[in-house]
């Protein structure tokens, strides 16, 4: 490997040392003559750690672990360990030698599409922002809104200009639906998709999408960052995108948040004008969002005790506007999930019922299945399913008052709806034993956002 | 104190079913304590599978072979192959998260003095060694920690030839197979052999073929699971 190809590979990057390919003579005459430089991988001060890789100082995200490398005691890192194990011995590489530039694509982008008037917007502001290397701005997309179709003209724009460009998810699932878009809207470009178990590892392309684990590994390596919150819901009090993303990005760069539910904290910078953004009120089909209606039910506790659906539940299911459509039904947890899909696939016997949550082998199957049709009725959790997508459902929470259903999680769910052009209506009911402020808040940003639509 | 598997915050609860409940792992908040299911129904009397025959057809086929004298009395497991089981295996083991071993240890106690409180307090736990390769790579072996759990003395006296994947070779090319396993001193206790994973039996049944060649007068297995 000369120093191009070195540059090529680890330039931009964080790495420990078995991440390194270089052999040890090789790699000791690189360290010495300051191409990488090292850093202890976790720093304690006063009994207090710090995860250099992941950004992670809780206490209980920290492990003891006895080190058969120094025969010590070592604390280890919890957070991060599916990258693998950084411990107190552990040493990250840098490198710190000249990064060679990236190629011009003058015309990279092959999307032959057409953008609504609303995507247009916001797509000449996100060029605007790219060419004059300004530092962020936010995209408040309602969902359904056709947000990755608004980067297109951006990242051709980036790439034009020579500029690394990454988009950056928690979600695996969002990177293996975005890759095969990609490469066909930018078809001269080498783009890799990078998760946990995914065939390309290096990230040494000059467009990368990525999750947020992936991106641990990389210091100072992207122009353009753009950051997928949309789907970021029950991650939104994680804070490892945003450290992942901010260290990833270069000192220079531009930042692009892509979101349906600002978080507090951008909403305050929104306010008080420090943020720039565009909205998408529409959905790109020109239909309103689904307002969710409330249903309470007195005995809900007791009666998902017993895994047992609510009466008001039935009373509306048999009383739908249009019966054809399927039924997405959340609930807050697995076990819940599991048991009332037992009792509904009981009851309802004209109807097919299954559950699906994050741990099901069968996930992406019975997704598939459901979206072909196949059954009629599906039991999910919250960590399931916002990245995908069924084109003519209604919606109904079992428990929409749940801590586990915060705003942005409702505003999501109610999203699921009516998201095809032949079918843009749905219903969204929330099951309730009284109302939270977050279903509230979940229907106001909703009524809000179609108001700026256009829609009264 | 945290949930080792989903970082909840617990508040402990004190009550005689607490105190009391000793088969049910306490480093788990309560969700995600229920998903793991400890054996209970009946099962192989010879693997721990869940079976309704007294021995199943496995270990049916073991008995069978007439190439063997079966060096195993038996394999007890504790907890059912389910998919949280398998995720926190994963976790454990292969990631490396060594504290989160610690979840099994009271269950791993308790079904340790379920089966095998007849045998004498000079038996000693014998944990399934990792090659060195292995070893080197995830910087522990879980079995070793399973061992370290039993009020038993620890004797790491196994050493273990790197080879390839088990998982790659059919059973009866798994049974032929070289005998992985050496002794590093002769051992005159009964054994109980540490491991995670039962599986198709045949790593236990060689890591007992040694110690009984060399005078131990009976080996069982306590494992995890029975996959
Ligand atoms: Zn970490
Ligand atoms: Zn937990
Ligand atoms: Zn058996």
């Amino acid at each position: 490997m000369d120093d191009y190809e070195l540059s090529r590979r680890y330039a931009g990057k964080l790495l420990l040392r078995h991440e390194i390919l270089i052999d040890e003579p090789r790699f000791e005459h690189l360290l010495n003559a300051h191409y990488f430089t090292s850093e202890t991988a976790i720093q304690t001060k006063w009994s207090h750690h710090e995860c250099r890789r992941c950004g992670n100082q809780k206490p209980s995200l920290f492990g003891q672990i006895p080190c058969h490398h120094c025969g010590e005691t070592h604390v280890y890192c919890r957070k991060c360990i599916e990258m693998g194990r950084v411990m107190a011995c552990s040493l990250l590489y840098e490198w710190t030698s000249p990064d060679q530039p990236w190629p011009s694509h003058p015309n990279a982008c092959t999307w032959e599409g057409e953008l609504t008037t609303a995507q247009q917007k916001a797509s000449d502001l996100i060029v605007r922002k790219i060419q004059g290397r300004e530092k962020e701005i936010l995209t408040w997309a309602v969902c359904g809104a056709g947000k990755t179709e608004i980067l297109y003209p951006g990242i051709s724009e980036a790439l034009k200009l020579g500029m690394r460009v990454c988009i950056a998810t928690p979600r695996a699932d969002v990177v293996r639906e975005l890759l095969p878009r990609l490469r066909e809207a930018f078809s001269g470009v080498y783009i890799q998709g990078l998760y946990g178990g995914s065939l390309e590892k290096d990230g040494t392309a000059q467009l990368m999408i990525a999750t947020t684990h992936q991106l641990l590994r990389f210091k100072q390596a992207f122009d353009v960052m753009i950051i997928d919150e949309v789907d970021a819901f029950p991650y939104t009090h994680d804070t490892s995108l945003p450290f992942a993303a901010a260290r990833a990005k270069k000192e220079t760069s531009t930042t692009i948040y892509l979101t349906a539910t600002p978080r507090q904290e951008q909403q305050m910078r929104m306010a008080r004008k420090k943020l720039p953004h565009v909205f998408i009120p529409r959905r790109f089909h020109g239909h309103p969002m689904p307002v969710p209606v409330f249903h309470m039910c007195y005995s809900l506790k007791k009666d998902l005790q017993k895994s047992q659906p609510p009466k008001a539940f039935f009373k509306w299911f048999h009383h739908r506007k249009t019966p054809g459509r399927q039924l997405l039904i959340f609930v807050p947890t697995i076990n819940l999930a599991g048991n009332l899909t037992q009792k509904l696939a009981a009851i309802l016997s004209n109807s097919t019922t299954m559950a699906v949550h994050a741990s099901d082998h069968d996930r992406e199957e019975k997704v598939q299945q459901f979206r072909e049709k196949r059954f009629q009725i599906l039991v999910t959790t919250t960590i399931l399913e916002r990245g995908v997508t069924f084109p003519s459902v209604d919606v109904a929470i079992l428990d929409a008052g749940h801590t586990v259903f915060d705003e942005a999680a409702l505003v999501q769910i109610a999203g699921r709806a009516g998201r095809s052009p032949s079918d843009p209506t749905g219903e969204v009911v929330f099951f309730h034993d009284g109302k939270t402020e977050a279903m509230r808040e979940a229907v106001r940003s909703i009524t809000r956002m179609n108001k700026r639509g256009g829609f009264h | 104190m945290h949930c080792l598997w989903c970082d909840a915050d617990m508040i402990p609860e004190l009550s005689w079913k607490t105190i009391f409940w000793l088969s049910r792992p306490t480093y788990l908040c309560p969700p995600c304590a229920e998903q793991l299911t400890i054996l209970k129904g009946k099962r192989c009397g010879k693997c721990s599978r869940e079976s309704d025959e007294e021995v199943c057809p496995d270990c049916r086929w073991w008995a069978a072979d007439a190439a063997w004298d079966d060096p195993l009395v038996r394999n007890y497991a504790v907890f059912s192959y389910n998919d949280a089981m398998k995720e926190m295996i994963a976790k454990w083991k292969y990631r490396g998260d060594y504290c989160l071993g610690k979840v099994f240890e009271g269950a791993y106690q308790t079904a340790f003095k379920q089966a095998f409180s007849f045998l004498s307090r000079e038996a000693v736990a014998v944990p399934i060694p990792l090659s060195d390769e292995r070893m080197h790579e995830r910087g522990f072996n879980q079995a070793k920690m399973l061992a370290d759990f039993l009020p038993l003395k620890t004797w790491d006296i196994l050493t273990r030839n790197h080879s390839e994947k088990q998982s790659k070779k059919t059973r009866r090319q798994r049974v032929t197979a070289a005998n992985p396993f050496q002794l590093t001193r002769t051992v005159k206790h009964p054994v109980i052999l540490a491991d995670d994973i039962y599986t198709t039996g045949s790593t236990l049944r060689h890591a007992a073929f040694v110690l009984k060649e060399h005078g131990c007068p009976a080996v069982y297995a306590l494992t995890l699971i029975r996959g």
